[in-house]
C-alpha cells in the first residue's frame, strides 16, 4: 500500500504533464511546416512572427510579406500553401479522428492560395469550404489553387 | 450621333465597373487520379470544375468558366505551389489477433518511419489504429485506440518527442480489406503510422 501510494505520488506530475501535452496536441488545428521571407500569424490582435514547427489554432490569421510565402498542415491532412502578399484565415475546424466528421473553413482575402483537402472533405462533401470576398468554394476534392487580387 | 456614342461609352464603362476581376479558381490534376471537384459559388450563380485546369474567374456577374493550363497555374502559383508541405508519408503495422502486439514483420517497419522522421524538418506523427468487423463499435473503438497507443508508446520508446504524436482509433470504419460484419480479417487489424 505504502510503495503503491509513493508510486502513484511519482507518477501523478509525469501523468499531468502529459495529459497536458496531450490536450496541447489535441487543439492544434495544424502546423507551420514551411515558412520562408517575411510571415506573420495574427492571433488574439497580436502578431507574432510565424516559424517552421509554429501550432496554429481556429481563428489564426496567417499574413505574407512581398518575400513570404507559408505552407501548413491541418490535423486532417489538409496541405494550405500561399503566395507573396497573401491573408490567409482560418475560420473553423472541428474534426473527428474516430468519425471523420468534421467542418474545415478558411478564407483567403488577398493573394494566391494552394489546396490539397484531406479527411474532413474525403468524409463529408462540402463540409470543407474556402471563402473569398466574392466567392465560396465547396471542396469535394482535392488539388485546387484560389487567387483574390 | 455624338449622343449615341457617348451612350455606347456610358455602356461599356458600366459593364466593364459591373465586372473588375475578382480573382479566379483552377481545379488542378488530382495526385492519386480519383475525380475531383470544386464548386464555385457567387451570390446564386454556381460553377463545377470537374476537369484537371477548369477554370472559374470570379466577377460581380458570378463565376465565368475558363480553361487554364499547368503553364499559368505554375506563372502565377508557383510560389504558393512551393510553399506546399510535404505530404503525409504512410506506414502501416499489423497486429495478431484480438492482441495489441505487433507481428514480426511490422517491427522492422518501425525503423523506415524513423528514417521518414529524420527527413522532415517539424515532423509530427499520427498513429491511427484498425480493427478487423469482429466486434461493435464499443469494442473495436477502444481497442484500436488501444492499438494506436501500443506503437505510440513504442515510438516514444525509442526516441521520438511525446509531444508530437498523437494516437487515435477509428475502430472498424476503415476497413483496408472490405468484409462483412463479423470476419476476422488480419489485413483490417493494423495501425497506420502517418509521418507529417
Amino acid at each position: 500500500m505504502n510503495t503503491l501510494s509513493r508510486r502513484l505520488r511519482r507518477g501523478l506530475p509525469l501523468a499531468l504533464l502529459m495529459a497536458c501535452v496531450a490536450a496541447t496536441a489535441a487543439d492544434d488545428v495544424g502546423q507551420i511546416k514551411v515558412a520562408k521571407g517575411q510571415v506573420l500569424v495574427d492571433r488574439n490582435g497580436q502578431s507574432f512572427p510565424a516559424q517552421v514547427g509554429m501550432a496554429l489554432t481556429a481563428a489564426d490569421t496567417l499574413k505574407t510579406g512581398a518575400d513570404g510565402t507559408v505552407g501548413i498542415t491541418m490535423r486532417d491532412n489538409s496541405l494550405l500553401s500561399a503566395g507573396p502578399n497573401s491573408v490567409l484565415t482560418l475560420d473553423r475546424f472541428e474534426f473527428d479522428p474516430t468519425t471523420h466528421q468534421g467542418r474545415f473553413e478558411s478564407g483567403l482575402q488577398r493573394g494566391t492560395l494552394a489546396v490539397v483537402s484531406g479527411r474532413i472533405a474525403k468524409q463529408s462533401p462540402q463540409a470543407m469550404t474556402v471563402r473569398t470576398p466574392s466567392a465560396v468554394l465547396a471542396v469535394r476534392g482535392t488539388d485546387f489553387v484560389v487567387s483574390v487580387p | 450621333m455624338t449622343v449615341r456614342l457617348a451612350v455606347v461609352f456610358l455602356v461599356a464603362l458600366l459593364g466593364a465597373c459591373a465586372t473588375p476581376p475578382q480573382g479566379s479558381v483552377v481545379l488542378l490534376p488530382d495526385p492519386a487520379g480519383k475525380p475531383a471537384q470544386v464548386t464555385v459559388t457567387q451570390g446564386t450563380q454556381q460553377l463545377v470544375l470537374d476537369q484537371p485546369y477548369a477554370g472559374a474567374r470570379l466577377s460581380g456577374d458570378g463565376p465565368k468558366a475558363y480553361a487554364s493550363s499547368a503553364q499559368e497555374v505554375q506563372a502565377q502559383f508557383g510560389a504558393a505551389l512551393a510553399a506546399r508541405p510535404l505530404p503525409p508519408a504512410q506506414f502501416t503495422l499489423y497486429f495478431v489477433e484480438g492482441k495489441d502486439e505487433f507481428t514480426a514483420e511490422s517491427k522492422r517497419i518501425i525503423d523506415d518511419v524513423f528514417g521518414e522522421i529524420a527527413r522532415r524538418p517539424v515532423p509530427d506523427v499520427q498513429v491511427i489504429g484498425h480493427t478487423d468487423t469482429v466486434g461493435s463499435d464499443a469494442v473495436n473503438d477502444p481497442l484500436s485506440r488501444q492499438r494506436a497507443e501500443v506503437v505510440r508508446s513504442a515510438l516514444v520508446a525509442r526516441g521520438m518527442s511525446a509531444e508530437r504524436i498523437v494516437a487515435t482509433g477509428r475502430g472498424k470504419r476503415e476497413l483496408a480489406v472490405p468484409t462483412a460484419d463479423g470476419v476476422a480479417e488480419p489485413r483490417n487489424r493494423r495501425v497506420e503510422i502517418l509521418v507529417r
